[in-house]
């Protein structure tokens, strides 16, 4: 019963930073189209960032600062200037193909000029436990949790509460009703990327000390983040959230009861079952079909 | 134009096929062992050509399949079949996996069915990996035997070449005729306007398994070649990266034309190897390559082609209708 117990906070932590990554990947996917095969690598690389700037001298909290404006700069901005806006009106799978070469292309990036091996991460969190209910929990766990999920509330607020979200909601929704009412839907479109960039960022700070830093870490990452997000609902942010949350207890359970050979299958066979029998996602609303 | 174009472009043809033999005759073991394996990614990129290219369903699985028939091909040929039985074997078992596949294809289409198949792929990896009474599990499989063809053993690099090589000129032939087909021609409406298909009366439910089945069947004759051109192999190539690499190979070459998926074998997988004097930085080089080429023409390599020709196209008929016009006006 312990152990369950366990199992459940430490899938909802990892849950939580797979919900971040897939909100991410959400909100590119519904203003601009972009499957983006780099999101891993996208959380691999701040951490990186960060490294570089403390291995310069940096002191840790400043090289967080640093990390997360470089990251928004080069996956946000740099990322959309010169990748996605080029091609995004040929349609999403040139897009999607380009974003596939950039996974590629970051991995090797980082391999060759930082370094090939896992490199230990400080956490943001003191290491240790506290008692919950008579039960050790990890602090890292509870910390990890809190951030994501304060992460994820301050994101809705935005989106549901101020004029600037419902502005970016209108300019993913009907970018061209958006553009006569006058909202500027470019600017809109960059912000998106911005915050996904933010929440890669700040993903990449909350798992690095956990799985350490190594240039082949996005791969799982990305996957999993895929399918929290299709599972969750792919054009729904609170989608994305349960997704995330599901597909990391559901992946801690599996690795504990089913077996630790096929605990990656698990979230798999959900994932097409979820396609098959509600492809919309479990909180989605259904997408007109395009004929 | 055409009149001169056709004897052209055969020349050119067999110029090619001609330098595909001849050429590597003096190269070293290594540059056969590429050259092999760009014939092999080849059959498999066609595949997915027919898949995604000409019948419009996106599919991540290829390299799946390829590994279904690199160990239908491993564990026949070590056990004492030769290897044409264990490539009857590859095609059957892929094109009856790929059939099912195609299923989620009939309730959901693109993104989502790319990812279905992403799952799959990942699946088809796991039980590689874990079923070692199979398939020798991260320890795999050696000492796989290459072929007698004719009584010729191909043990050495060039005759094996010639194998890959023979073996992607039967593929290739038998996908031109297909696309010419009737069955080519289902597959186009199927991407073009399914709907419409339908309306035609083409049964887009059977052809839509038809096109997953066939080009899975592709995928898997590649697999069955790529285990005796290794003699080793374990889970680890047929990763969701092989996937990414062949749907990589098919857009980069050109989605839809014939000669795409050669030209998108030839960039992914000669490409890194001419950049290897760069040392470190070939892959990265590679995936800048790829991201701006994409950036330049989202059709492909095959894509620049085809919108220079259909620039000469209008540019001659533009200039035909000028004279025309400028006749017109004399006679008025």
């Amino acid at each position: 019963m312990s152990n369950l117990f366990d199992l459940l906070v430490a899938g909802l932590a990892t849950g939580a930073i797979y919900a971040l990554v897939a909100v991410g990947f959400t909100l590119l996917w519904q203003t601009s189209q972009t499957i983006n095969f780099a999101q891993g690598e996208f959380v691999m690389l701040p951490a990186f960032l960060m490294l570089a700037a403390m291995h310069a001298g940096a002191p840790f909290w400043l090289a967080i600062i640093l990390g997360i404006l470089l990251s928004m700069i080069l996956l946000g901005l740099a990322f959309k200037m010169l990748l996605v806006d080029p091609m995004m009106r040929h349609g999403v799978l040139p897009l999607a193909i380009a974003t596939m070469a950039l996974a590629i292309g970051l991995k090797e990036a980082v391999k060759q000029f930082f370094s090939a091996e896992a490199s230990p991460f400080p956490s943001i969190v003191p290491t240790g436990d506290i008692f919950i209910l008579g039960h050790a929990v990890s602090l890292q766990s509870i910390g990890v949790l809190i951030v994501a999920i304060l992460a994820v509330f301050g994101l809705t607020a935005l989106l549901n509460r101020t004029s600037l979200g419902h502005q970016m909601q209108a300019a993913a929704q009907n970018p061209t009703v958006a553009r006569i009412i006058g909202v500027p839907v470019e600017r809109m479109i960059l912000l998106t990327f911005l915050i996904n960039a933010l929440l890669v960022a700040l993903a990449s700070l909350l798992i690095t000390p956990i799985y350490l830093a190594k240039f082949s870490s996005g791969e799982v990452l990305g996957q999993a983040a895929f399918i929290a997000a299709i599972v969750g609902g792919f054009n729904q942010v609170r989608g994305a959230i349960a997704g995330g949350l599901l597909i990391g207890v559901l992946d801690n359970l599996a690795a504990a009861y089913v077996s630790t050979q096929y605990r990656a299958a698990v979230p798999m066979i959900f994932l097409i079952v979820v396609i098959l029998f509600r492809p919309q996602g479990l909180l989605g609303r259904a997408e007109e079909r395009t004929v | 134009m055409s009149s001169f174009g056709k004897p052209l472009k055969i020349a050119l043809g067999l110029a090619v096929i001609a330098a595909l033999i001849i050429v590597p005759m003096n190269f070293n073991r290594y540059g056969l062992f590429i050259l092999s394996q760009w014939a092999v990614m080849s059959i498999a990129a066609m595949g997915l050509n027919l898949t995604l290219g000409y019948a419009g369903q996106v599919s991540l699985a290829q390299g799946a399949f390829v590994g279904i028939g690199a160990y239908a091909a491993a564990i026949m040929t070590t056990h004492g079949w030769p290897l044409p039985a264990a490539i009857l074997v590859a095609i059957a078992l892929s094109f009856a996996v790929g059939w099912v596949l195609g299923y989620p294809a009939l309730r959901v289409q693109h993104h989502y069915l790319a990812f279905v198949t992403l799952a799959f792929s990942t699946l088809a990896f796991l039980v590689f990996r874990n079923e070692s009474w199979l398939t020798g599990g991260i320890y795999g499989i050696s000492n796989i035997p290459r072929p007698h063809i004719f009584g010729i053993a191909t043990n050495k690099p060039l005759p094996f070449y010639y194998v890959c090589l023979g073996s992607l000129a039967i593929v290739s032939l038998a996908v031109w005729w297909l696309i010419r087909s009737p069955w080519g021609r289902a597959f186009m409406a199927l991407r073009e306007n399914p709907l419409r298909a339908q309306s035609l009366g083409i049964d887009t439910r059977r052809y839509t398994l038809m096109a997953f089945a066939i080009g899975s069947a592709l995928g898997g004759i590649a697999g069955a070649l790529y285990a005796p051109l290794t003699q080793y192999i374990d889970p680890v190539p047929f990763n969701l990266s092989l996937s990414l690499d062949l749907l990589m190979m098919v857009i980069v070459g050109g989605a839809g034309f014939y000669f795409g998926p050669f030209l998108g074998a030839m960039i992914a997988v000669l490409l890194p190897e001419w950049l290897r004097f760069t040392e470190g930085y070939y892959l990265m080089l590679y995936a800048i390559a790829v991201m701006l080429l994409l950036i330049w023409s989202p059709t492909g390599i095959l894509g620049i082609l085809d919108r220079y020709l259909a620039e000469r196209r209008t540019k001659a008929a533009s200039a035909l209708r000028a004279v025309a016009k400028s006749r017109l006006e004399t006679v008025q």
